[in-house]
């Protein structure tokens, strides 16, 4: 199927075509000098042809020629995906890199899956079984998982093994199994095969509700704003309110099997960080290095318009595919708004009648059609998966009224609205605890959450009446409630993120943290005056800040109550336990502050009620 | 085609002291694209059949999508550059402009897009939009680079790791520039802006500075030359000067032609600043050129890829693995002061942080390296303690001024705190500083030492015991009235 281009404009190119051609479909477009760029149909009109070009049309020419394809702009799925750094298209970069040099020079496309890795191939089924898609043919180990050969996803109807290799390595393009269709026919299979990225991939007995706690480590999204394993939340913020700095310690310490980080359309800088730091890095649950259990996705701001729009669907695809394996998956997508940014350009350039802020009238229901991507089900086999999505927006302006923000909201299950007077403040992770909010339960009591987001909201209210009335009009009952909630603040809402300790708190910890707080917040102290206060909880504050920065100790938790997944200990610095506190220890300290804190209460009231009744 | 005289200049640049002889360079310019059209052997297009705004649309057939091409009018000759492509008309944008620009002109394909020259003969020359030299010397003949190159491939780029040291303590102790980083001056229309930018273009420790001006007063453009001419540094500056005069197309590649001048010196290994203002200028032109293509505006006028175009010219900031590095320092002026505005918002998201220029001063709280823990640790124990101290004190002081402005009663703390505001924003804030970092932080410490006790500081007593002067730690500031002033 051939064409010829007609006009050029931008990335959008025009051809002219007397043959078939499938929308959606990839083309190329070979440029005068023999080079190919990589294109998808988006529109057909008469015999036009609207194409997005995924490279930079410079010297393409009117005539030029254009190769269409049968098939939709799809990805490779197969052993070897972890720990790949990919382009928008799933080009491997490092591979680019060694081939290419310094620039991605436009008309390079290389196999996504290393060919001639050999694989430990297991067969888990035999001649004769009676298959479906999506079912297990075998396996091969990839880093700490079992990595599950299926029947190719898009094969409709069920199939009889015929055939199946024999334990052994192999490298990918090996065919590993013959199945056989109910009318005779014999199809071959191999350790990967294709799939078009803007078709979910879900081969599942049912869609299940998603309810297991997806665990951050980050306290207040794990105690206050929770996600779930196959939920969906999104991170809205203005520029340098950590928008990203939250999404790299997410991709750190989540628990979860693999993380899929897309970053679409944002700086280099930020993907060379995680690259380079994610292969020293250990993951402390496995021990093994960080980056075997990660796939980059990185498209750049400076990487061409239309590969951004499809790197966001490549991300979502691979997630997809590790959950048919059976593992939780979470997709982290930096940033949405520029993926959004990508429609609008392609849109203007099709000259479609803008919507609001000239974001195409299409936005909300690609956006929607995204995030039900995610998801947990049931396999055929009755594992669990799930895929999680995390996409942070950035709203012209820090507004969050503005059209992507609000139509990510209507979507998603989890909303960690980042503020920029936070972030002024230095309070981080600058998630708005008042704006903030989850339609997931987490690991702690949804009741005594309630309990914490009531103080918070009244200190609130408090310090803004204290603007007017100021600090000598306030009652001392309502500054002290204002104290506590800067003391929530300060000692559990925010962390230090470049902490090795503070970064992470397990679930055991959470809780246990959690319910001191509560103690703390609901005790009844009396102050003599509101300088007396601001000591106490400041003093208070600071036990609980170095408290954070201890290493937690699991024996204060019974063992029956515990549910940390169990830590590699390796991971642990010996030496400098000197420097930081004692948990137990400081708990200690704490326990004795207060309990002395509310002595002296009670005494007080009880004189206070001495004198009234000598009165 | 070779036997055209060439004839009146076609732009009037404001006549500065140093562009006398524009009809000299004009001249030698038009013979220069003679010879390039001459070269290829190319025939002429002269069906004109649309101009507006500064696109002429012409009929001609086997052009390439971004190329480059000469009109000749009976003005003289402009390059202009192929913008659309639809059948067999050609849209471009003339650099020049369209005026006088007739439906029987003449227009001559080069065959490839822009390209600059790149070679050492470049420095110490200043250029213009459309690469021609505006100081009045010869065109440089050297091996030309194309613009606007492919982003480069992420897992070639390496960590920043190298602090730029400006002499500015403001940014040096508080928001450390650091190699290979983008970072953006927001400032409003009346602020020193250009001021600060040539002064890190003099203290900065860069081997090469590259200047891109866009919609420059002649009278900024001939500040910059003169003050880097007298810092000595003219040496190893190179120029790409827009006035506000100039066409406004030419304004589009200044920037493109100042970063694939530097991008060529970081392939070589050098470590390149390149300093750009203003770049509101810049998106402007962005914005005209948008409208006239009748392309649907986004917000406030600006084209929806505002922020992909802006990207593409700051991420050619970089540390290449395995050669030099290239860090970009960028005006953008805040129409009304509003930092929400298409632009700045725009440049926040893409930049490593951003400095605020208020009142003459780089203000203190919103400013932000995004880079700087990256270097800030290596340089001096002290870097960091000083760094969080002084901002944290500053900020108390800003809460006593506004005590003393509501008329307050101030305590023995307060009068400190303002005493310790006024001598810091004169000892350390003040931007016509040039002092060492070291030098910087020991300054911090006696400013530090004369208002305030070591453990009011919040500093951490290792840090204090190595660091705090002398000579001073007895004698406690008598809160005297002395400290109360403006």
């Amino acid at each position: 199927m051939i064409g010829r281009i007609k006009a050029v404009f931008g990335n959008m190119v025009v051809a002219q075509t007397e043959d078939r051609v499938v929308k959606n479909a990839v083309g190329y477009c070979v440029r005068n000098d023999g080079i190919k760029l990589l294109c998808e149909v988006i529109r057909v009109r008469g015999d036009s042809v609207d194409l997005q070009i995924f490279e930079e049309t410079r010297g393409l020419r009117v005539g030029d020629q254009v190769e269409f394809q049968e098939d939709m702009l799809s990805v490779v799925l197969g052993p070897g995906l972890l720990g790949q750094i990919y382009d928008g298209l799933q080009n491997p970069l490092p591979k680019l890199a060694e081939q290419v040099g310094f620039f991605l020079e436009p008309g390079n496309y290389i196999h996504a899956l290393d060919t001639e890795r050999l694989w430990d191939w297991t067969p888990k089924v035999q001649a004769g079984t009676v298959v479906e898609a999506g079912d297990t043919l075998g396996s091969v180990p990839e880093s700490i998982f079992e990595h599950n050969v299926m029947v190719p996803f898009g094969w409709e109807g069920q199939y009889t093994v015929r055939t199946v290799a024999e334990s052994g390595s192999y490298p990918i393009g090996k065919e590993i199994a013959t199945l056989t269709d109910s009318s005779g026919n014999e199809r071959t299979v191999t350790m990967e095969q294709v799939w078009p990225v803007k078709r979910p991939l879900c081969v599942a007995k049912r869609r299940l509700l998603p309810s297991k706690p997806l665990v951050t480590s980050i306290r207040i999204v794990d105690s206050m704003f929770p996600i779930v394993r196959g939920g969906t939340y999104c991170i809205p913020g203005p520029f340098g309110a950590g928008k990203t700095v939250l999404q790299q310690i997410t991709s750190r310490h989540a628990q979860v099997d693999i993380v899929i980080i897309t970053a679409c359309g944002e700086r280099a800088g930020e993907v060379v960080d995680t690259i380079r730091e994610f292969p020293e890095l250990q993951d402390p649950r496995t021990g093994k290095s960080l980056m075997e259990r990660t796939i980059i996705i990185c498209n750049t701001s400076a990487m061409p318009v239309a590969a951004r729009d499809a790197s966001v669907y490549t991300g979502m695809t691979l997630a997809e595919y590790y959950r048919q394996i059976g593992l939780n998956v979470l997709l982290l997508a930096d940033s949405t708004s520029r993926w959004a940014q990508a429609m609008r350009e392609i849109s203007g350039r099709l000259e479609e009648i803008p919507g609001e802020e000239a974001f195409p009238a299409y936005l909300e229901s690609r956006i929607a059609n995204f995030y039900e991507r995610a998801g947990a089900i049931e396999l055929r086999d009755k594992r669990i998966a799930s895929a999680t999505i995390g996409g942070t927006v950035s709203p012209a302006g820090g507004n969050f009224d503005e059209p992507v923000t609000q139509a990510t909201l209507k979507v998603v299950g989890a909303f960690h609205g980042l503020s920029r007077s936070r972030s002024d403040a230095r309070r981080y992770p600058a998630i708005d605890p008042l704006d903030s909010w989850s339609k997931y339960v987490g690991i702690i009591d949804p009741k005594k959450v309630q309990k914490v987001h009531n103080t918070l909201r009244r200190g609130d209210e408090i310090r803004q009446m204290m603007t007017v009335v100021g600090e000598e009009g306030t009652p001392i009952e309502d500054f002290a409630v204002m104290l506590k909630a800067e003391f929530f603040d300060s000692a559990y809402l925010q962390q230090n993120a470049f902490d090795d300790v503070d970064a992470a708190t397990s679930v055991d910890r959470q809780r246990f943290v959690f319910d001191k707080i509560l103690e703390v917040l609901e005790a009844d102290f009396v102050f003599k005056d509101k300088n007396e206060a601001r000591h106490t909880l400041r003093k208070i504050s600071s036990m609980f800040i170095n408290w954070n920065y201890a290493r937690w100790d699991e024996s204060v938790v019974p063992e029956s109550d515990r549910q940390d997944e169990p830590m590699n200990k390796a991971a642990h610095k010996d030496d400098e336990a000197t420097e930081r506190g004692d948990f137990k220890e400081i708990l200690g300290q704490i326990d004795q502050y207060v309990q002395s804190l509310l002595k002296n209460a009670d005494k007080s009231q009880a004189k206070d009620k001495l004198e009234q009744a000598t009165a | 085609m070779s036997r055209r005289q060439p004839e009146a200049i076609h732009k009037g640049h404001a006549c500065g002291g140093e562009d006398n002889n524009d009809e000299d360079s004009q001249q030698r310019y038009d013979a220069t694209l003679n010879n390039l059209g001459q070269s290829i052997m190319r025939t002429f297009y002269d069906e004109i059949s649309q101009i507006a705004g500064n696109v002429v649309t012409v009929k001609a057939r086997a052009i390439g999508y971004d190329e480059l091409a000469v009109i000749t009018t009976n003005q003289g000759s402009s390059l202009a550059q192929v913008i659309r492509l639809e059948d067999d008309q050609v849209s471009l944008q003339i650099f020049a402009g369209t005026e006088g620009v007739s439906t029987g002109d003449k227009i001559r394909f080069l065959g490839h897009s822009f390209k600059v020259p790149f070679d050492d003969a470049l420095l110490g020359r200043v250029f213009d939009g459309s690469g021609r030299p505006r100081d009045g010397r010869p065109e440089v003949k050297a091996e030309a680079v194309e613009i606007g190159s492919p982003a480069v491939n992420p897992v070639k780029r390496r960590v920043p790791e190298k602090m730029i040291h400006t002499r500015i303590p403001m940014i040096d102790i508080f928001n450390t520039l650091v190699g290979s980083q983008k970072l953006p001056i927001f400032s409003v229309a009346g602020e020193p802006y250009n001021d600060v930018l040539a002064r890190v273009g003099m203290q900065a420790d860069a081997e090469i500075i590259i200047l891109g001006g866009m919609g420059l007063r002649h009278d900024d453009y001939l500040t910059f030359r003169h003050r880097f001419d007298e810092a000595g540094v003219l040496g190893r500056t190179i120029m790409f000067i827009h006035t506000a005069a100039d066409p406004v197309v030419e304004c589009l590649l200044i920037p493109d032609q100042a970063l694939a001048v530097g991008e060529q010196y970081a392939l070589q290994g050098k470590n390149v600043l390149v300093l750009l203002t203003d770049m509101t200028a810049f998106s402007d032109a962005l914005k005209e050129i948008a409208i006239t293509m009748e392309q649907v505006p986004s917000n406030r006028g600006y084209p929806g890829d505002l922020y992909t175009q802006l990207a593409r010219r700051y991420e050619k900031a970089v540390d290449f693995d395995g050669a030099g590095s290239m860090t970009v320092l960028a005006c953008v002026t805040m129409p009304g002061d509003d930092v929400t505005h298409p632009v700045p918002d725009n440049t926040g998201y893409i930049t490593e942080g951003q400095l605020y220029l208020r009142n003459g001063r780089i203000e203190p709280f919103g400013s932000l390296s995004r880079l700087k823990q990256l270097v800030n640790g290596e340089t001096r124990d002290d870097h960091r303690a000083i760094m969080n101290a002084c901002i944290q004190l500053y900020a108390q002081c800003e809460e006593s001024r506004e005590k003393r402005e509501m008329g307050f009663e101030l305590s023995d703390w307060d009068t400190r705190l303002l005493k310790y505001g006024d001598l810091f924003e004169e000892k350390i804030m003040d931007l016509n500083l040039n002092i060492e970092l070291f030098d910087a932080l020991d300054k911090c410490w006696e400013i530090l030492a004369e208002c305030f006790d070591p453990e009011e500081t919040g500093i951490r007593d290792a840090i204090i015991e190595k660091h705090w002067p002398h000579e001073t730690h007895q004698t406690k500031p008598e809160p005297q009235a002395e400290t109360v002033q403006a």
